[in-house]
């Protein structure tokens, strides 16, 4: 099987590290050879982040170039924007409508392009965009945005749902796999496409 | 068992399994984890050292006694280390040494972009290369052996792009040798005399080792499927991209031990080529060592000495392809880094800016000190250099700097390479004003503890070293204590020490917002009926606020009500709940 490419882009902080974790979790488990690159230190501090997974018969290289990704995971629409050069032709960004205002709009810079999801169609994507955190918040809390959105994701695969449960048991503290889980079902249903 | 495991973590588990009973490193991105992840292992006794150095001369201390120790740092870190490593490479080793430095091509955490293979040729200590998890386990199980097996010193260099990804590894079992500590000046005290008996066996270890590795596994030769008479040379993350790019077509000589380097096995993998390429990240280091063999190569015309590699780059020079892409033809606005909300060091240097003064920065998150709105900061270049440059700034520009310049470090950073600094300056005397920003944690590397913290790194409790005790035992007469939460009492106290003519010290103490014990206050809000959108708030550059529709807003999810916008709210409508 040619390998395949995911990025999870976001802003430092948004809990992108569990959502690789799931991600590589449920490939490794049905027996894929994974790789995913995660970035520490100080990109964190609020920076723009990128998360790669990678999964196939032999995965070589860590990271995914510009034009490789089949998925485009954001959890924000800024970051579905800057990565897009990422993404494969005929690839699909799931994003969150969520905004959130770098350094340079915050001082008046800069300025937060308008419309953003039409122009992200408007470049030949597929684009799946939803307000995750709305969603989240309806499952139980602000913070399952990346379940949310990982829900949507598991859309475009046909791995079973017992395969994504079992993953997110693996990677998720028991107390909060109820409120997890809804966060994956009402993620899966909420596409608007 | 088949798992996932980070580069960094698996490396903490050839460590264990290697039977490593000792760890004293220096945190600094991308080698942290591995420190972090073998002290996970109640079997290895695991330490933050004050700086690199003595974490390097602590681990020989170890070796000496008969244990296999392991010393952890990021690439600058072994300019910090180097003093004791390239006489380590004389002494050798009692059990086995094994040191790690990840370099961070791209520059992801870094000041640079050094490429430490250099310091293992010029100190003349093997370097090993793991080019994923697995390899990393691996290498750092060999590097136990290969250093008690040829006496010397093993460095395992790591990079971010190993460090930091996750890939399968197999893990095994621990194995515990353990050595007898047995009385041998000849080999262990370096002075002229016995040095100079030494220096021959270092370099009669170097062609031991190199003929080892001519037949070792550790190097490895695939034949190409489709154009076999292209030769390529690599290691590491390079190797992975060429496999990426170009999966078998052409024949890839992949070196496991990047220094000192097989030359025999070279030249047989280069016989009958059409082309030689070296492909690798930074320098070009093994290019030029295989010019030196009379082999015509090409490496750097083809893949520069800046920056990362990447499939795309190799596919491009060596494929000729390139990909297409998608884009929303935007101005996309940069997210750069930022302090976060609440962060302690945003009302310090606010107070910097705002009266003015020239800063002298160091290592750490505080270095984001520099960018927009505050941009109060005027260099930056390694660890302590704060403190030992104002000395020099204001030595040369005496009455015109002193009553306006600052040196500003983070504590751990003080207590890594500002000690010495602080010293000069109370030893050759000038009107220096030092602000240690005490945030009581390591920040930038994601917490790890020090010397001032009172805490080990298990987080058990630890010496303390008083700051304040210790800058007035130097001979500083004049040493503050200021709450960055406190804009007024900066604002003053920092205008005073700038003002005598005295050297002094700051001591700017809250902790890190991020600190699981650090309580913060409800979110402020505020209120749309006083707030006239003048943007005074703003001046902080906190990401917790923004203008919509003419009017200040704060992000209530990400607000740790630290009050700085309220004190610069000059009609008062900021405040907490109701």
């Amino acid at each position: 099987m040619e390998t395949k490419n995911i990025m999870i882009v976001g802003v430092g902080g948004q809990g992108s590290l569990l959502a690789s974790k799931l991600l590589g979790r449920l490939f490794l488990d049905r027996g894929y050879d994974v790789k995913v690159s995660e970035v520490h230190g100080m990109s964190q501090r609020g920076g723009s982040v990128v998360t790669y997974v990678r999964y196939g018969d032999r995965v070589a290289s860590p990271i995914i170039d510009r034009g490789q990704a089949d998925f485009i995971v954001s959890f924000e629409l800024l970051e579905a924007a800057r990565w897009l050069p990422f993404l494969k032709p005929g690839g699909v960004v799931v994003t969150n409508t969520q905004r959130i205002d770098p350094m340079p709009v915050i001082i008046g810079a800069a300025e937060y392009p308008e419309g953003l999801t039409d122009k992200l169609r408007s470049s030949g994507a597929r684009v799946d965009a939803m307000d995750c955190l709305a969603i989240a918040e309806r499952a139980g809390s602000s913070k399952a945005v990346n379940i949310v959105l990982l829900g949507r994701l598991s859309h475009y695969f046909d791995f079973d749902e017992a395969d994504w449960m079992s993953a997110l048991e693996a990677v998720v503290p028991p107390k909060f796999l109820e409120m997890n889980k809804k966060a994956f079902a009402l993620g899966k249903e909420a596409g608007n496409n | 068992m088949r798992q996932l495991m980070l580069g960094n973590k698996a490396a903490a588990r050839g460590l264990y399994e290697a039977g490593c009973s000792f760890i004293s490193s220096y945190p600094g991105t991308p080698s942290t984890e591995i420190t972090e992840e073998a002290a996970k292992y109640p079997e290895i006794y695991c330490e933050w050292a004050p700086n690199e150095k003595v974490a390097l001369e602590a681990a020989f201390g170890a070796s000496l006694a008969g244990t296999r120790s392991f010393c952890g740092m990021k690439h600058v870190g072994l300019n910090v280390a180097a003093d004791p490593l390239y006489t380590l490479s004389y002494t050798g080793v009692n059990a086995g040494l094994v040191i790690a430095v990840a370099d961070d091509p791209g520059m992801h955490s870094s000041q640079n972009e050094q490429d430490s293979r250099h310091h293992a040729r010029a100190s003349k200590v093997p370097m090993l290369e793991p080019a994923d998890s697995a390899e990393a386990l691996r290498f750092a199980k060999l590097a136990f052996e290969l250093s008690e097996r040829f006496d010397t010193p093993v460095l395992l260099r790591m990079c971010t792009r190993v460090s930091h990804c996750q890939s399968v590894v197999e893990t095994g079992d621990r194995t515990l040798p353990v050595k007898e500590y047995k009385k041998d000046p000849k080999k262990y005290v370096m002075m002229p005399g016995y040095a100079k008996l030494r220096h021959p066996v270092v370099e009669e270890r170097t062609k031991k080792i190199a003929a080892w590795s001519e037949s070792s596994d550790v190097n490895t030769v695939e034949i190409g499927t489709q154009r076999p008479e292209v030769r390529i040379i690599t290691s590491g993350t390079s190797y992975q991209y060429v496999k990426e790019a170009c999966g078998d077509t052409f024949s890839v000589l992949k070196l496991g031990l990047v220094w000192p380097l097989p030359d025999s096995l070279i030249r047989s993998f280069v016989r009958d080529a059409q082309s030689v390429i070296v492909v690798e990240e930074l320098d070009g280091f093994i290019e030029e060592h295989v010019r030196s063999l009379g082999i015509q190569c090409v490496g750097k015309e083809l893949f520069p000495p800046v920056g990362e590699l990447s499939q795309s780059v190799v596919a491009a020079k060596l494929l000729f392809k390139s990909a297409e892409t998608l884009s929303v033809y935007e101005n996309i606005p940069a997210r750069p880094p930022v302090m976060c909300a609440g962060c302690p060091h945003r009302g310090l240097f606010y107070t910097l800016k705002s009266i003015g003064c020239t800063v002298l920065g160091d290592i750490g998150c505080y270095t984001l000190g520099a960018t927009a709105p505050l941009a109060a900061v005027d260099s930056v270049l390694c660890m302590g250099a704060s403190v030992s440059s104002i000395h020099g700034f204001n030595k040369v520009l005496g009455e015109k700097s002193e009553h306006n310049t600052v040196a500003v470090i983070g504590d751990s950073t003080f207590m890594h390479s500002g000690m010495t600094g602080l010293a000069n300056i109370a030893y050759n005397q000038t009107n220096s004003t030092v602000i240690i920003l005490d945030n009581s944690i390591t920040g930038m590397t994601g917490h790890q503890q020090n010397p001032t913290t009172g805490f080990n790194l298990r987080g058990d409790p630890a010496g303390k070293i008083d700051l304040e005790a210790l800058c007035r035992a130097m001979g500083f007469e004049r040493v503050r204590v200021i709450d960055p939460y406190d804009l007024e009492q900066c604002d003053r106290v920092i205008r005073e020490e700038l003002a005598v003519s005295a050297p002094s010290v700051i001591i700017s103490r809250r902790p890190c917002a991020l600190l699981k014990y650090v309580k913060h206050k409800p979110a402020l809000r505020v209120d749309h009926d006083m707030c006239i959108g003048c943007e005074s708030c703003m001046a902080v550059g906190c990401p917790a606020i923004s203008i919509r529709d003419g009017q200040a807003v704060i992000d209530a999810n990400q607000c740790v009500g630290c009050s700085l916008c309220s004190q610069l709210c000059p009609v008062g409508a900021i405040g907490g709940e109701e």
